[in-house]
């Protein structure tokens, strides 16, 4: 019975819910953008990385190696256009 | 009538008549050759349904000819307007929509359809591969640019050209500057084809991590296997940018939404920051599978082994992730201080030592090779130092306070046509010419081929270096004309006069095409260029399936090995291949979407919504078949390997 519970699976999904919920929480409170902000991004982030690993399986085949490189790579090309476009377009712009 | 009017030209000229007229009388007479001869079927049953990587690689390499045809005519147009100064050929509104059409054209239509056509091609036979990843996929990805370039194709003769430049900046491509329909067609046409080549990104990636031979591992593929490989991975991280940002430059001007305004909080500046963090990246997806053709053409033709290939494959390594940390070069002028500009140099600047680093390892693999000048060869080797040439003005302009002389003038243009063309161009048509006896069984004619290179090459040095001068002096990119006091006419009909002999390298093309078509032998070995690596090691012409046997790879260069130290490629006896059905959903779906962006350009709401539902009910439709393909039994393969071996 044990091995026939998807027990990982249910957990994900209670803890998914829980972070939407939290991630709603910007809504209905009264609190300042950024606090806002750091809220949903963290939430945010979070949750990609539960679909990502409990949903959709990363890591449990033997091609893991380049999943998780991909993964780290698209991490990193995501945070650089972000950073880069902050600095561009208002960090940096005069 | 009023429902008409939409589809009239704002600003027809009598050149567009006469096109309209001219495309008419095509399809005509297409659709009643395909009549004549009875070759509908045909057509329906071995190319438009097919999945087979080969002629799908075919397909796109008919659509990447065609397109540089158009392309090409709207080249000289440009440059014939520009020959004499105050000329009038061409009006203002017209060389605007030429030259965007010219660049779109040109980077979407034509160089990456060629780059798809030889990977998909060459990739998998040189892999051992029996056909892509998900061969379905694969033909929706080439009906999806086929629609694509051909909605953005038929603008000009409905509905208008867009005119806002290729890259199509914001605010001027918003709604109160382009009032046309024509920069609609822009952002939905390449959005369709875009999805395509995202899907092409995921196909050969999946096909080269998990598909190879026994034995190839990572550091054993061939060069141009890795160039793609890398130009994929680029693929998949550069595309959904370009999608998101086509998305919301659709809206803004269909809807009505306030991303790219200057008013309402919309910011006209993030277009030109998401265009080129796609954009940089983009010519970089370009470049790489050039850099991988020359690397087989320049191994095989100087007979050796590519010199450094490890620091080949860690040089395009380097080169993918720095294609992500540059894109700013290309706006310097635009608002950002020193700082930002300087970090931006520096990375661009950067970026020119792992292209260098592969610039010597070609020279070294020459050094000391027994060099053998075929067509290939000759492009390649009138690559390195036109591409070097162009390298150096990108360092030039990377610099960004000299930026601010020559942002926006010939120069620039002079300069990414000087990478581009014998860059990217140059390598198309080696590969061309080089994999040409592998998909039809007969050699291209060497000695047109040789006066085609020599031509451009001669023609491209006269039409592009004036231009660095024209440009250094003030004469700006864009302008559709400019006065006689400037001086700068007698270079620029200098200019004119190197197009115009592009122009007739590439009419020579076409006449090698039918010229070699009617007279070359057609009894040529399955590898006529003595070469080294699988894709040489099957039959010509390539049967279904490729391999009969899975080859078995030792080093980057089986067949060679095969050839020289007894290496044995075919170690398995014959079993039944199974291999993928053909299917008409990607040509319907690919017609769907085409019927789909015609709407969404001209606001059609309804059928916009009836082809919207078209869509989901083919994916709908594809995840209820039950297809799993076919199997070609031993005594079939042995019956075509026998007729086929006879030919060899
Ligand atoms: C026969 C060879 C070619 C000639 C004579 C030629 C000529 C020109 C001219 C005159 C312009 C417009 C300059 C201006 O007024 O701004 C232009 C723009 C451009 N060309 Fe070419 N071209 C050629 C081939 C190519 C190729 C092979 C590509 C790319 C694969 C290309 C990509 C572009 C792009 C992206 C633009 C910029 C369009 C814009 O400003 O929006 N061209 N070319
Ligand atoms: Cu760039």
């Amino acid at each position: 019975m044990k091995e026939l519970f998807p027990a990982k699976q249910v957990m994900g999904f209670v803890f998914s819910l829980i972070l939407t919920a939290v991630a709603l929480i910007v809504y209905f409170m009264d609190m300042s953008f950024a606090a806002g902000m750091t809220i949903l991004l963290v939430t945010a982030f979070i949750q990609a990385g539960l679909q990502l690993v409990v949903f959709m399986h990363a890591g449990e085949t033997e091609d893991k190696g380049a999943i998780y490189t991909n993964i780290y790579y698209g991490v990193a090309m995501a945070l650089i256009t972000i950073l880069g476009t902050l600095l561009c377009m208002i960090w940096g712009y005069i | 009538m009023e429902f008409f009017d939409r589809f009239a030209v704002p600003h027809p000229s009598p050149a567009i008549y006469a096109s309209m007229v001219a495309i008419s009388l095509t399809a005509l007479a297409v659709i009643a050759g395909l009549t004549h001869f009875k070759k509908w079927g045909y057509l329906w049953r071995e190319w438009l349904t097919t999945v087979d990587h080969k002629r799908i690689g075919i397909m796109y390499l008919i659509s990447a000819l065609l397109m540089l045809f158009r392309g090409g005519v709207d080249a000289i147009m440009l440059r014939a307007q520009l020959a004499t100064p105050d000329a009038k050929l061409l009006d203002a509104q017209h060389y605007n929509e030429i030259f965007t059409t010219h660049g779109v054209v040109m980077i979407l239509f034509m160089a990456m359809p060629f780059i798809m056509a030889l990977m998909n091609f060459v990739v998998p036979l040189q892999i051992g591969a029996r056909d892509v990843a998900f061969p379905r996929l694969n033909a929706l990805s080439f009906w999806l640019f086929f629609m694509g370039a051909m909605l953005f194709n038929i603008s000009f003769v409905v509905g208008g050209s867009p005119d806002a430049g290729w890259t199509s900046y914001f605010p001027l491509a918003g709604n109160d500057f382009s009032t046309s329909v024509g920069t609609n067609y822009y952002m939905i046409a390449i959005q369709i084809a875009g999805i395509g080549t995202l899907m092409t990104g995921i196909n050969f990636m999946t096909t080269i991590l998990k598909m190879r031979a026994p034995g190839m591992t990572m550091m054993k593929m061939p060069m141009f296997t890795w160039s793609s490989l890398v130009a994929n991975l680029i693929i998949v991280f550069a595309f959904p940018v370009l999608t998101v940002a086509l998305a919301m430059g659709t809206m803004d001007r269909l809807f009505g939404t306030n991303f790219f305004t200057t008013d309402n909080g919309g910011m006209d500046m993030l277009w030109a920051n998401l265009f080129w963090v796609w954009g940089h990246p983009e010519v970089y997806i370009l470049i790489l599978p050039a850099f991988g053709i020359y690397s087989e053409i320049i191994s095989t033709f100087a007979r050796r082994n590519l010199y450094g290939y490890k620091s080949m494959v860690y040089s395009m390594v380097v080169i993918a992730a720095y294609s992500f940390l540059v894109w700013a070069h290309h706006f310097f002028t635009m608002g950002q201080g020193a700082l930002t500009n300087s970090i931006f140099s520096i990375t661009t600047m950067a970026i020119a030592v792992p292209t260098g680093v592969k610039i010597f390892n070609w020279l070294f693999t020459l050094y000391k090779g027994k060099i053998e000048f075929t067509t290939p060869m000759l492009y390649a080797i009138l690559f390195i130092p036109l591409f070097t040439l162009g390298g150096v003005t990108g360092v030039m302009l990377a610099m960004s306070a000299a930026d601010y002389q020559y942002h926006n003038t010939m120069f620039l243009v002079a300069h990414f046509h000087n990478v581009i063309i014998p860059g990217v161009v140059f390598a198309m048509l080696a590969g061309l010419t080089y994999y040409w006896p592998k998909m039809f069984g007969f050699m291209l004619n060497e000695k047109i081929g040789k006066w085609t290179a020599w031509l451009l090459s001669i023609g491209f040095i006269l039409a592009f270096m004036p231009m660095y001068i024209t440009g250094l002096d003030g004469q700006a990119r864009r302008m559709y004309t400019y006065s006689e006091s400037t001086g700068f006419g007698p270079l620029n009909m200098v200019s004119f006069i190197g197009a115009a002999i592009m122009g007739i390298g590439f009419i020579l093309i076409v006449y090698n095409i039918y010229y070699s078509t009617r007279y070359a032998s057609r009894d040529i070995s399955a590898d006529p260029w003595d070469a080294r690596t699988l894709e040489w090691a099957t039959h010509t012409p390539v049967p279904e399936y490729n391999f009969a046997a899975v080859p078995q790879a030792d080093s980057i260069e089986p067949l060679w090995d095969a050839k020289k130290k007894g290496h044995v490629l075919f170690k398995d006896k014959f079993e039944k291949i199974h291999m993928p059905n053909n299917s008409g959903m990607p040509f319907i779906i690919g017609c769907i979407f085409f019927a789909w962006g015609f709407s969404f350009v001209f606001g059609l709401w309804v059928p916009l919504i009836i082809t919207t539902i078209g869509i989901f009910v083919t994916m709908a439709l594809r995840s209820f078949e039950k297809d799993h393909g076919h199997y070609i039994s031993v005594e079939k393969i042995e019956e075509t390997e026998t007729k086929l071996r006879g030919a060899k």
